[in-house]
């Protein structure tokens, strides 16, 4: 057995920081835009227009329903095949575009289980005041549901993260693709991959962190 | 003039209200008793459409809503024109007490929120309850929690109160404070219609007293006559019971 380089990878580290940046604002577009998605099809799912219900419920399963590799392939590389003026698609626009579509199908249904949780006296007392529909859901219903959804929502947002290595595959230089270059070029592939693993690992750890202190913030209304 | 008539609700095939008139003056405090499961919640959630009427006209100052014909715009209206105080408090659970009474008055009635503020702050200190109006209702008493839902409703100055066991969830230690905050709100001439098992609170309060049994009006008149004089069997047997 080879003793490791340790020196090969204290140096990578800086090297990899730099496309921290991308990775993270990739996973952040991304969860921004499915959040708004998500939530919008789930409420949608709860009123259940007619006709736009069952195009909700396609939509939810096939981006349940098949992998998210595909799904990039198919933006990336198919898209441009059936639209001719997008002759090229840029890389990190497919990532982001199939990052949202695939999460924002997983969350719509959490937040949909959040919603149907909240208290149906919640409801009521909304309609007793007055509020429309829409005033309802904003004010009263969309806060209380957030509380329930957050935990799972921070989950799918650490998938997510960690999904954007998936953007490698269409050619975008990010944390991943970035490793896989410095692996093929120093043929060091075990300090290389350790190194992006710890990286990956500690964003996530660091997000946790955030997540105890957004959940002990949004139970203050809840205390008793 | 507020009132219904003709006001009919069913479940499936159980008919829960039976073509149900009533009248009641402005200032009016109208109190329904009678067993449960007769309607008489059902009666005030259908006032205000919680549960949608099947037929009947609704009537609220110069509103008048057909209920098998009322649109989504009619029932609004109508809410508007109510407010409503439920069983089990019912508060806002993401909003403090001075939020829970300044909600509809900046969302719906789209007032300032120094203003709705303003009448918060006044609201709370006739209910008390000035010193909790940060408080979110998770850390209030089950008395003090209702006695917000009453602020709630007396914020929106509404043609109607209409108020739905208000006292039947709460532990006896708490039920006095909220018959006391009713009684005020009763002094200011609101047009009240109250659904109780408090029948001495009744007697004391009520203008009138209406007797409900099987989704209809059984009789109705002043306290003295219903609790002293009752014509019918179903009133008298029902006193007895609850006497």
């Amino acid at each position: 057995m080879q003793p490791l380089d340790i020196d090969y990878m204290l140096g990578l580290v800086p090297v990899l920081l730099g496309y921290v940046p991308l990775t993270l604002g990739m996973a952040l577009a991304s969860m921004a835009f499915a959040l708004v998605l998500a939530a919008l099809l789930a409420v949608e799912r709860v009123v259940r227009v007619p006709v736009l219900d069952q195009a909700v419920m396609l939509f939810i399963s096939f981006f349940r329903g098949t992998p998210l590799l595909v799904q990039l392939f198919l933006f990336y590389y198919g898209l441009p095949q059936l639209m001719s003026f997008l002759t090229q698609i840029n890389g990190v626009t497919a990532a982001i575009m199939g990052l949202t579509l695939h999460f924002a199908a997983y969350m719509a249904e959490s937040i949909r289980a959040a919603i149907i949780g909240v208290d149906r006296n919640q409801w009521e007392a909304s309609m007793a005041v007055g509020m429309t529909r829409a005033q309802m859901l904003r004010r009263i219903v969309l806060p209380q549901a957030s509380r329930v959804a957050a935990p799972t929502l921070v989950n799918y947002f650490i998938d997510m993260i960690k999904s954007t290595s998936l953007a490698f595959t269409l050619g975008v230089t990010e944390l991943m693709g970035a490793t896989q270059k410095e692996a093929a070029g120093s043929f060091l592939y075990f300090e290389s991959f350790i190194v992006v693993a710890v990286i990956y690992w500690i964003i996530v750890e660091v997000l946790s962190y955030g997540q105890r202190l957004l959940e002990s913030r949004m139970e203050e209304a809840y205390a008793r | 003039m507020t009132g219904v008539s003709g006001l009919t609700k069913r479940f499936g095939t159980n008919t829960v209200l039976d073509n149900i008139d009533l009248e009641i003056e402005d200032g009016e405090r109208v109190v329904i008793i009678g067993p449960s499961g007769t309607g008489k919640s059902t009666l005030l959630r259908a006032i205000n459409f919680l549960d949608h009427p099947d037929a009947g006209t609704i009537t609220v100052g110069d509103l008048s809503v057909d209920a098998a014909r009322a649109s989504r715009r009619n029932i609004l209206a109508l809410r508007r024109r109510t407010a409503f105080v439920f069983q089990n408090y019912a508060l806002f659970a993401n909003k403090t007490a001075r939020e829970n009474i300044t909600e509809a008055l900046v969302t719906v009635q789209k007032r300032s929120r120094a203003d709705a503020e303003a009448r918060a702050d006044e609201v709370l200190r006739e209910t008390g309850l000035l010193d909790k109006a940060d408080s979110y209702p998770a850390a209030l008493s089950g008395g003090q929690q209702q006695r917000v839902g009453i602020g709630r409703a007396m914020a929106l100055d509404a043609d109607l109160m209409l108020f739905d066991e208000p006292t039947s969830a709460l532990d006896p230690e708490w039920v006095g404070e909220v018959l006391d905050l009713m009684r005020r709100v009763a002094e200011q001439r609101q047009t009240m219609l109250i659904v109780t098992h408090e029948m001495q609170f009744a007697r004391e309060i009520a203008d009138r007293i209406v007797f409900m049994d099987g989704g209809r009006i059984v009789e109705q008149g002043p306290p003295s006559q219903i609790f002293d004089a009752p014509h019918d069997k179903r009133t008298r047997d029902f006193l007895r019971r609850v006497g």
